[in-house]
This record gives C-alpha cells, sequence and structure tokens, in this order.
C-alpha cells in the first residue's frame, strides 16, 4: 500500500522505538523525577534520571502516548545518557529546532532523532514528539 | 431529509484533503456552516452593522430589531414560554459557569451537595468543582453502567434532601448516549434540587422542549448547531433568573448608574454586559430557521441510522472496540472507537491522509476517560451533511489503518 506522505511520519526507526522502547521503565531513587502531560489528547510521561556532577548517568520513561511521543521519549533518553548537563540541554535547543523546521548544525550527530525530522510536516503532531524533551529540559534546568 | 442535498449548503465540504475529497466527522466538536449562516453574517456586516438598544439612527434600529429577533427564534426552538428566559453568552462553558457563579454561589452552602455524572464533558465538572471549594459542597457522581448508561436507580440513590443542584448532559460527546433528563429533574425537584442541563450535543441534534424537560437551566452552543462561534444560550426559568445576581458588571446591562450604587436592568440584559454578541447572535438565528426549516425529528432520525450503519460497519472491523450503548437507537451521532492496539492520535493521522476528519484525544471528559479505563480514544461524529458513504469511507480508512501499522505489532 502506497502512503507515502505517510511514510515520511512513520519511519521504520521510529516503529521499532515504539514497539521496543529503550530505557522504558523508572529509575527507583532517581536523583530527577518529571511528570509531564499533554493536556490536549492526554498523552502523559514519567521521566526519572540520575545526575551525578553534571552528568545524566541514567534516564528512564514510563507513560502513555501515540507512537511519536513514546517513541521520541524513547530515543531521547538513549541520547541524554551519558552527557553532560549543557549538551542534553542544547540537544532539546536542537530538537526543538528540527521540529520547526530548521536545520540543525553539522557537528551534531542525532543518531535515531534523525528519524523525527518528518514529524515537522504534520504540525497537530509536533506536541506529541516534544513531550519527553519539555520534561527532560524541565528536570535538568532545576540541576544546572 | 435527503443528507445529498444538504450537502450543496456547505460549501466547505466541496474540497478536497490531502488529494482526496473531504469526509468531515468531527460535528461533535464544532459543526460546518451553511451558506445561509454565513450570508446572515455578512449581510449583517454589509448592510445592518451598529450597536444595539441605544441608537435612535436607523441601522440601530435594525441592528436591535435582528438581534431580539434572534433571541425570540431561540425561544421557539427550545420552546421556553418568554423572551426573558433567553440570555445570549459566548458559549455552553460560560453559561455553566453563570449559573455555578450566580445561582451556585448564592444558593449553596456547606454541607449541600452537588450531583452530576461520570460522563459529563470538563465545562460541567470544574464550574461545579469550583463551587464546591467555595462553599465548602460535596460535588458527588452518579455513577454509569456498563453500557453508557444512567440508571435512574442510581440517580435516586446518589441524590438526597441536601442536593442542591444536579447538573447532567442530555447526550455524551463521547458515547452519544441520550440521557433521561426529564425524569432526572422529576428526581431532583422531588429532593427540592434546580435541574441544570448541558444540552451543547443535544441541541443540534434532537428536540429540546424546556417545558417538557421542566429543567430550571439549560445551556448550549451556536457553533455546533451550524451556527458560528462565540455565541451560546443560557435558559433559565424567570423566576429562578429574577431572583439571581448579574456576575459581570458594565455597561448594557444597567438601568441606573450612581456614585457608589446602580441597578440593572431587567432580564434578560442584566446577564448581558458589554456589547453583545450581535452578528454571533444573528448567525445563530440563521442557522436555527435552517435547522427548524429540516425539522430536528428528521435530523435525529438520519443520525439514529447513521449510528445505527456505522455500529454495523465498525463491527466488521477486527479489533475496533466501540464505547457506548449498543444500539444505534439509543445515541445520538457519536461513535468512539479504539483500534487494537493502535494509538488514537496515530489513527487519526493515517485518517487525514486519506481526507477524513475525526477527533482523537480525551474529548474534553478525561473522568469519563478513566471510567472506560482508556487514556485516549477517537471519536467519529455525524451531522444532517453526513451519509453512508462517508461511513463507508470511515470504514476503508481504518482497515487501511491497521494493515499500515501490522508491521509494527
Amino acid at each position: 500500500m502506497s502512503f507515502d506522505n505517510l511514510d515520511q511520519l512513520y519511519r521504520q526507526v521510529i516503529m521499532d522505538h515504539y514497539k521496543n522502547p529503550r530505557n522504558k521503565g523508572a529509575i527507583e531513587d532517581g536523583s530527577v523525577t518529571i511528570d509531564m502531560n499533554n493536556p490536549t489528547c492526554g498523552d502523559r510521561i514519567h521521566l526519572t534520571m540520575n545526575v551525578e556532577d553534571g552528568i545524566v548517568t541514567d534516564a528512564k520513561f514510563d507513560g502513555e502516548g501515540c507512537s511519536i511521543s513514546m517513541s521520541s521519549a524513547s530515543m531521547m533518553t538513549q541520547a541524554i545518557k551519558g552527557k553532560d548537563i549543557k549538551t542534553a540541554l542544547r540537544l532539546s535547543n536542537v530538537f526543538s529546532d528540527i521540529m520547526l523546521g530548521k536545520d540543525y548544525p553539522d557537528d551534531m550527530d542525532l543518531g535515531d532523532i534523525e528519524a523525527l525530522q518528518g514529524v515537522a510536516k504534520f504540525p497537530a503532531r509536533i506536541k506529541c514528539a516534544t513531550l519527553s524533551w519539555k520534561a527532560m529540559e524541565k528536570g535538568l534546568q532545576n540541576e544546572k | 431529509m435527503n443528507a445529498k442535498e444538504l450537502r450543496k449548503y456547505f460549501p466547505i465540504l466541496d474540497q478536497e484533503v490531502n488529494g482526496h475529497p473531504l469526509v468531515y466527522l468531527d460535528s461533535a466538536a464544532t459543526s460546518q456552516k451553511p451558506v445561509q449562516v454565513i450570508e446572515a453574517l455578512n449581510d449583517y456586516y454589509r448592510l445592518h452593522n451598529s450597536n444595539v438598544h441605544r441608537g435612535v439612527h436607523t441601522l440601530g434600529n435594525r441592528a436591535t430589531d435582528l438581534y431580539e429577533g434572534a433571541r425570540d427564534k431561540v425561544r421557539r426552538f427550545i420552546n421556553a414560554a418568554s423572551t426573558k428566559e433567553i440570555i445570549f453568552l459566548r458559549g455552553t462553558t460560560t453559561a455553566l459557569n453563570l449559573v455555578a457563579q450566580s445561582y451556585g454561589r448564592a444558593n449553596v452552602k456547606e454541607g449541600d451537595e452537588i450531583v452530576i455524572t461520570h460522563m459529563e464533558h470538563h465545562s460541567n465538572i470544574i464550574p461545579w468543582q469550583q463551587l464546591a471549594k467555595f462553599s465548602g459542597a460535596t460535588l458527588k457522581y452518579i455513577p454509569m453502567q456498563e453500557d453508557g448508561t444512567i440508571s435512574l436507580d442510581d440517580v435516586r440513590a446518589t441524590v438526597t434532601p441536601n442536593t442542591k443542584i444536579v447538573s447532567v448532559m442530555m447526550v455524551s460527546n463521547v458515547l452519544g448516549t441520550i440521557n433521561p433528563i426529564e425524569d432526572i429533574t422529576k428526581i431532583a425537584h422531588e429532593n427540592g434540587a434546580v435541574m441544570v442541563v448541558d444540552a451543547a450535543q443535544a441541541a443540534p441534534h434532537i428536540q429540546v422542549d424546556v417545558q417538557k424537560l421542566d429543567c430550571d437551566f439549560l445551556a448550549f452552543s451556536g457553533h455546533k448547531m451550524c451556527g458560528p462561534t462565540g455565541i451560546g444560550v443560557l435558559y433559565g426559568k424567570e423566576q429562578l433568573l429574577n431572583n439571581m445576581e448579574p456576575i459581570e458588571f458594565g455597561g448594557e446591562m444597567i438601568d441606573f448608574v450612581g456614585l457608589y450604587e446602580s441597578t440593572w436592568k431587567e432580564l434578560p440584559w442584566k446577564f448581558e454586559g458589554g456589547t453583545p454578541i450581535i452578528a454571533g447572535a444573528i448567525g445563530l438565528g440563521a442557522a436555527i430557521d435552517f435547522l427548524a426549516d429540516i425539522g430536528l425529528d428528521k435530523i435525529e432520525q438520519h443520525e439514529h441510522k447513521l449510528a445505527t450503519y456505522a455500529l454495523e460497519k465498525l463491527a466488521d472491523i477486527p479489533g475496533l472496540k466501540i464505547l457506548g450503548p449498543k444500539s444505534g437507537k439509543d445515541r445520538a451521532g457519536v461513535v468512539t472507537f479504539n483500534l487494537d492496539e493502535v494509538h488514537p492520535h496515530d489513527v487519526a493521522t493515517v485518517l487525514d491522509a486519506e481526507g477524513i476528519a475525526v477527533r482523537a484525544g480525551h474529548h474534553c471528559a478525561q473522568p469519563l476517560m478513566k471510567w472506560c479505563q482508556v487514556s485516549s480514544t477517537a471519536r467519529a461524529s455525524f451531522y444532517l451533511y453526513n451519509t453512508e458513504e462517508d461511513i463507508d469511507r470511515l470504514a476503508a480508512g481504518l482497515l487501511k489503518t491497521k494493515e499500515y501499522f501490522s508491521d509494527v505489532f
């Protein structure tokens, strides 16, 4: 079946993260805990992180939502693990830019996240993709 | 009535979305507007625009006649006894807040009860939550049956002589359930409570007769019944409204203004502070003419037919679960469902790619979602311009959605 337009949104990498989410669950006694929801659609995320000496040593998420919000959360946790707070927050800014359809710096290695670029063409779904990133930002800003 | 014939009055329906002819199945969120309403708004601004109730000049009189004429159309539409009982406001939300803040704060005290149901829209929950907090009253919920209906035994068990307000939606925006308002009103009155009705999903689709229902207040919005956004109606029994204080003060609603004291206009204007929603009311009047010409009984039959057809058609889709009453005769034109593990947002995105507009999310009814143990759902809602072909397109779209996501699960 041909759904060219949709295939830009539902890339295989995204569906893989949706089906096999990385870092799913919660860190007991995590140093940072954030709950966030999207009041317009009911998506929710429970994000726990461990931050030691300015480095995100671990991150896990739990929650409910569509393929875009859950795969984005999975990729986000994967991307920030082992990064320092500044880099994680910078990544979050770059992600916001990507959602607005902007280019991102060449020195950024986005890995799987690149697959989410197509979301920019589906304005109704941008908030799905950014939910977990907003949660991460909120959590790490308090740690700075 | 012939839906295909009526479609010609709705220019918006004649377009392609994402390369497919548009199938609009989101009328419970807002209905489309017929040319009659668009032209009434156009004529008002082109020919008659002026402020109401104070102009000596000709345009002022014309605008006033049109605005007050619309009020009488609303009165006839819901069979109210007097135009004094028809208040123009922004919409159902504003109307319910007016009742909670004016009638509620004056009459509900600590130890009293306010009774609503689990299926209410947020706009018929939060005003009462706030009133309960303000007054120290208890907010109670009438439970729901398995099939998404309300049993009168449960109403009798929940409403007590301490209940001061019972507020229930006439038609559910999620389940399509048509609630027995007349019977619930009797039980409320037997216990000395006033009955408030959220008719946002009822007024567009079924005959509403406030004298037959005997409810004390009833609220609805223009934009869900072919009218413009930003106009709604609060009906209230004259004797109750007479004893209520306004909650908005300023121009238009006053009789005499002194330095330290002022008095209010008579009904209904004492509740319409500021320049009223003139164009909106005139547009709503035109919508009512349009609906009355077709006949609400015909519209109701058409929607029962579509709901029955949709329930049948969607039952053939494996893995599709429908919420609410099992029979199309017992529901308005709303069908809410979930499809296997595919999230409603993903369902709505694939359907949109096929030109089909449905809603996904919690439909402003989070307590109901919790009750149904789902976090969100997809909803198709029908109106007078929808056809069986639209439902065929929906069913085909859902099969494609299933196929599209079949590789994932």
